[in-house]
């Protein structure tokens, strides 16, 4: 049994092996790279019996014999060639592009976000400044609960990216994070493992579209953690695109920490990958922080979806908002679980917590779970989840005007995803949205 | 145009239309009255194929084709519109996306061209004129957090753009100010034409002022009891509906239209 299981993690340990043979790292981010191979030996992957993976099997990503990409090797990809797809026209100047997980400095443009500090994390952590605070991010992270991916994450990362909006700095151009996947020459189906870092130092305001592409259909694992720390007063607008390949397995971590005022606003987006899961956890421990966890996931065939949110309201006056918004269709599956938490003495938080599902075929399955927990007693929440077929008031009203009955479906179900879409701020997405949910539904409007 | 004959209706196995017979020709405006729960407006819903209602008997011939047999997009891309008495709202999709939509899919069927977006603007632009509608209800969601006459003119707007050779008007005139009704009303007798017939479903003699019918059928209990001309809206106003069912019914109610 035990040979079996180093069998089994065989890859990733020579990975790990050759992660720390060749970089210049520093002993601690060694000896926690051990340590966390190690605990994920102990642990293995999530499993079904863990509340938290009730609903998501990972058993196929268990089962496949993953290369871990840790280096980088070439790449068919240039600037002109092959990228120019995935580069929103707001981020042409400002766009960081990762292959496989790698940051690809050669392939990234950064003109426009000068004043900005961005750095593979390799170099960042040659500046004791900045090593100081990727450390305290990859450590805490280290110390708290972690599943296997995460575990696995912070083992074998590598050419990560770390970001610092500098005090003060309003940051008009939005910057893009393009994670890339392309088939591997040695054609086995690669394990990526991106990291990225993100802080926002005091009253800075950013804006970040993290977007995940594949350049080829194909069989790939994203196992992605991406850490934002906010300073006093600082803002994120924060989009997430995932649209991997159909074939895909896509694990990500959203994690956020807001100091006194800050302000973090997201939206998550999962249309692609077979097997998607993501835990976005954002904590408020200084007063005055708020934040929006908003998100759109539409599936079909055989995908399965999964969405874990935890909003933490540690201290006073913190105000959250969240609207997840479903399409199921085929026999897709999703799940949303959403923890509100309100701790003890977190008086006057303001939380909202909603979750839509949309089932259009009878073989689809949603499992939600709204979840608050409530240990203040001057407090204003409230949470819902609903699921449901499309409205019939609402069809007869469209075919009543000549609209055929399929379309006004597809109208119908449009109208339900542009809630979420509609409040997004930069155009290119929302215009790429919108052609994405049209095509799901082949149509025009 | 129309001819709807011994039309019996149900929602939910209640028969609440009982034995409909009406005749509308071109040009005709008609008024349909009644007390509260008569059938009106399960009538005007019958005519434009809600789901929820059943027909139970009768026929509706619509320009010598089988009305009920059509479905209610269908019967809407043969020029039958139906003013809601309660416009739903569409959240997500935009009134211009909307009504370019459904413009498109009749002209599609009515082998005619079809307009793209900015010859559609234009369109609309005409259109939004006549119910004294701004442009920005058009980017605007459906019917998404207008007013009760807001909603009232973006029917007519729709009307107005389909171009409907009947339209039925459900209570068109509930929950409108003074003003609202004026420019609906004025809206509607622009759109009016010899080719085309309107059927206005109202509970008051109101609305009657801004749009003169040319026949008033009162609805009572599932059958028409009383047929006139406009002074029949006026007397109706004065005596109110409690005098039909003091058994004056019978003795003025003329033959159905023929």
């Amino acid at each position: 049994m035990v040979t079996e299981i180093a069998n089994e993690n065989s890859a990733y340990r020579s990975a790990l092996r050759e992660l720390t043979k060749v970089s210049g790292e520093p002993s601690w981010l060694r000896a926690l790279r051990g340590r966390s191979f190690d605990q994920f030996e102990g642990v293995g992957f999530p499993g079904v019996e863990q509340e938290e993976w009730k609903y998501t099997n990972v058993a196929p990503i268990m089962r496949t014999k993953f290369t871990p990409v840790v280096n980088s090797n070439g790449t068919a990809l240039s600037k002109r060639n092959g990228l120019a797809p995935f580069i929103y026209e707001e981020t042409r100047d400002s766009a960081f592009v990762f292959v496989n997980g790698i940051f690809r400095e050669d392939l990234s443009s950064c003109k426009g976000l000068s004043g900005v500090v961005a750095l593979d994390l390799n170099d960042a952590l040659q500046i004791s400044e900045y090593e100081t605070v990727i450390r305290e991010s990859l450590e805490r992270n280290a110390n708290s609960d972690n599943n296997g991916f995460e575990l696995l994450n912070i083992a074998l990362f590598a050419g990560g990216l770390f970001i610092s909006i500098p005090r003060g700095l309003n940051l008009r151009t939005p910057i893009q994070l393009q994670f890339v996947s392309e088939p591997v020459k040695a054609g086995a189906p690669a394990a990526v493992f991106p990291r990225v870092l993100i802080v926002g130092k005091k009253n800075s305001a950013a804006t970040i579209i993290e977007s995940y592409r594949a350049t080829a259909e194909g069989i790939y694992l994203t196992n992605a953690i991406v850490d934002l720390v906010l300073d006093e007063g600082a803002r994120v607008q924060h989009y997430k695109v995932q649209r991997e390949s159909a074939g895909a397995s896509h694990i990500a971590k959203t994690r956020a920490d807001l100091g006194r005022n800050a302000g973090y606003d997201t939206t998550t987006i999962n249309f692609g990958a077979a097997l998607s899961r993501h835990d976005i956890k954002v904590t408020m421990d200084h007063e005055g922080a708020s934040c929006s966890v908003d998100g759109l996931y539409m599936v079909d065939g055989s995908q399965h979806t999964d969405t874990h949110s935890v909003i933490d309201h540690r201290q006073p006056h913190c105000t959250s908002r969240q609207l997840y918004k479903g399409i199921l269709d085929g026999k897709s599956r999703a799940v949303f679980n959403g923890k509100v938490f309100v701790r003890h003495g977190a008086q006057q938080t303001d939380a909202q917590q909603t979750n839509k599902n949309l089932l259009l075929s009878s073989e689809a399955q949603i499992d939600t779970k709204p979840q608050l927990e409530i240990y203040a007693d001057d407090v204003k929440c409230t949470h819902g989840a609903a699921v449901g077929q499309l409205d019939d008031d609402e069809l007869f009203y469209l075919e009543s005007r000549g609209i055929n009955p399929s379309l006004a479906n597809n109208m119908l179900t449009y109208g339900f995803a542009e809630e979420v879409i509609e409040r997004i701020k930069i155009d290119s997405i929302k215009r790429e949205l919108d052609e994405a949910v049209l095509n799901r539904l082949h149509t025009s409007l | 145009m129309l001819e709807i004959r011994n039309l019996h209706a149900s929602v939910d196995g209640n028969e609440i239309l009982k034995g409909i017979n009406l005749k509308v020709n071109k040009g005709e405006v008609h008024a349909i009255m009644g007390p509260n729960g008569s059938g009106k407006s399960t009538l005007a819903k019958v005519l434009a194929g809600h789901p929820s209602y059943e027909v139970t008997g009768g026929e509706v011939i619509y320009y010598g084709k089988n009305l009920l047999e059509m479905s209610p997009d269908e019967r809407a891309r043969e020029g039958v519109f139906m003013a809601f008495q309660y416009p739903v709202e569409v959240p997500g999709v935009s009134n211009a996306q909307f009504l370019r939509l459904a413009y498109n899919e009749k002209q599609k069927h009515l082998g005619q061209e079809e307009l793209d977006p900015l010859e559609f603007k234009d369109y609309l632009k005409e259109k939004a004129k006549l119910v004294e509608m701004d442009a920005s209800f058009m980017t605007r969601s459906v019917n998404e957090g207008f007013s009760g006459g807001e909603k009232k003119r973006n029917e007519i707007l729709q009307m107005a753009v389909l171009d409907p050779k009947l339209s039925v008007l459900d209570e068109t005139d509930s929950g409108l100010d003074i003003d609202a009704l004026r420019i609906v009303a004025e809206g509607v007798n622009k759109l009016h034409d010899p080719e085309k017939a309107v059927i206005v479903v109202t509970h008051y003699q109101r609305l009657l002022n801004y749009i003169v019918p040319d026949f008033v059928h009162v609805l009572s209990a599932g059958r028409i009891v009383k047929e006139g001309g406009k002074e029949l809206a006026l007397e109706l106003e004065e005596r109110g509906y409690d005098w039909l069912k003091n058994g004056n019914a019978k003795n003025t109610a003329a033959p159905a239209a023929s």
